[in-house]
């Protein structure tokens, strides 16, 4: 196929291809998006954020994408759902959510990121600290990880007791001043920004304390155990965006 | 007296069928998946993202087993069409009036090499989602922006699509071209003249 390269001048000159140009065109355009997309709309999502927060009420997803794994979700019932704490402790712990709001409150905002590339800022999170509720239940010595069993079934997930015990570890109730929608994992779920979405339990009905990590729902089907942020799954940079808000520091991180 | 002229070969209207009928698949069951208020609603995640996933194959499929049962030399000619644009394709895109049409106007063709590049670009982002899922190798961060992004790109020509086909007076008369396969001589002579020319000319009908 060969075409005149200049302008075309009388009637007898050819068509041009357009057509394939275009394709081809968005095709490479598309593709290359892949390693830039992230990225440039990090920037353009951070830019339009004024706007973006005034619109939130309108805009259909708030940036979330609501993963399950079964076929329907968890219902809350206030009068008879417990979290129970058990498996090796002293003190085995079950309490109403009533018990669990009238413990000493914990928030923090963190940036919520999903392995598979999403990710939300600035989300407000209010709950208790892990830590205090293993002060509760008082772990045997041989305790070395933590299980969180979730109501939704068959999802579980593990953390090894020194990441269970990072300063920002929370169970939440509230997100975003609000008590946990349903389908955010009502009533309580697992905040540990430092590690992906699916580490994040949702819909929380139990913790037990055992001797060492197993394999989650997820990790069972290959995701990683440990689950840091950029770096892990496959993934090595460093996220794009902050995890918390400039000038949060660990110690202002998690106030009561 | 109103004579029509056949536009759209049964090959022709089929691949645009399945391509519709696929879109709407897919289009109704990834809102389910991205939108909490649908995902909430409906719930059955994992039912849904099957039946997702499963579209997908079956659209691209079926494109393909039209392509290949049907008229393929009729389907080149009409890739050729798209791919040429003419002066007057030239100055139709600049509003450079008059710009005489032929079976597709320039704004067509556009929209069929971008549906094309989406098409491909769909098929590799929806891939990588499903495979990411089980392999490390195939998980990108930005695979999701592309897959949404192509979703509200693709949802904009859509409704301009909609409109032009169903609303627009000047060119709802072309639906008819899409079912029935024929359109109103007179419409033809007055937007695809240089096509309605030819068609009279050598009185052969297209299949």
């Amino acid at each position: 196929m060969s075409e005149p390269l200049e302008e075309p001048t009388g009637e007898k000159a050819g068509p041009r291809r357009y057509g394939r140009g275009v394709f081809l065109l968005t095709v490479a355009g598309g593709l290359s998006s892949l390693a830039w997309g992230k990225s440039v709309w990090g920037h353009v999502s951070g830019a339009v954020s004024p706007l973006a927060s005034s619109l939130a009420p309108f805009l259909p997803t708030g940036g979330w994408r609501i993963y399950t794994v079964s076929g329907s979700m968890p219902t809350f019932d206030r009068a008879t759902w417990r979290l129970k704490i058990g498996d090796l402790v002293e003190k085995p712990v079950s309490l109403s959510y009533d018990e669990l709001l009238a413990l000493p409150r914990a928030s923090q905002v963190s940036t919520f990121h999903c392995v598979t590339g999403w990710t939300v800022q600035n989300v407000h999170w209010a709950g208790v600290r892990l830590t205090d509720l293993l002060d509760q239940a008082a772990p045997l010595p041989e305790a070395g990880a933590l299980q969180f069993v979730s109501a939704e079934e068959p999802y579980i997930d593990y953390l090894t007791m020194s990441q269970a015990l990072l300063h920002d570890v929370m169970l939440a109730y509230e997100m975003d001043g609000k008590p946990l929608l349903r389908e955010h994992g009502a009533p309580l779920r697992l905040i540990i920004p430092e590690m992906y979405g699916y580490k994040n339990v949702k819909w929380l009905s139990g913790i037990n304390l055992v001797s060492a990590a197993g394999s989650g729902y997820w990790e069972q089907l290959g995701y990683d155990r440990d689950a840091w942020v950029g770096r892990s799954n496959g993934y090595s940079s460093a996220p794009s965006r902050p995890r918390t808000l400039p000038g949060a520091s660990p110690k202002a991180f998690l106030t009561r | 007296m109103s004579r029509y002229l056949r536009r759209f070969s049964r090959t022709e209207r089929a691949l645009h069928w399945v391509n519709a009928l696929a879109f709407f698949m897919l289009l109704g069951t990834g809102l389910i998946l991205y939108l909490p208020s649908l995902s909430v609603l409906v719930g059955r995640r994992p039912l849904i993202k099957d039946i997702h996933a499963w579209s997908g194959v079956g659209w691209i499929a079926a494109l393909a087993l039209v392509a290949l049962l049907g008229d393929r030399r009729g389907l080149l000619r009409t890739a050729r069409e798209l791919d040429a644009f003419d002066r007057d394709d030239v100055r139709w895109l600049r509003r450079r009036y008059p710009a005489p049409q032929g079976r597709f106007n320039a704004g067509q063709k556009l929209n069929a090499s971008l549906n094309a590049a989406f098409t491909v670009l769909f098929l590799v982002s929806g891939l990588l989602l499903w495979l990411g899922e089980r392999d490390t190798r195939f998980r990108f961060a930005s695979t999701v922006v592309l897959h949404d992004g192509l979703m509200y790109v693709a949802l904009a020509l859509l409704v301009g699509h909609l409109y032009l086909a169903l609303i627009h007076p000047a060119t709802r008369h072309a639906l008819r071209g899409m079912t029935l396969g024929t359109v109103d001589e007179g419409w033809a002579r007055a937007h695809h003249p240089k096509w309605a020319q030819g068609y009279v000319d050598d009185d052969r009908p297209r299949r």
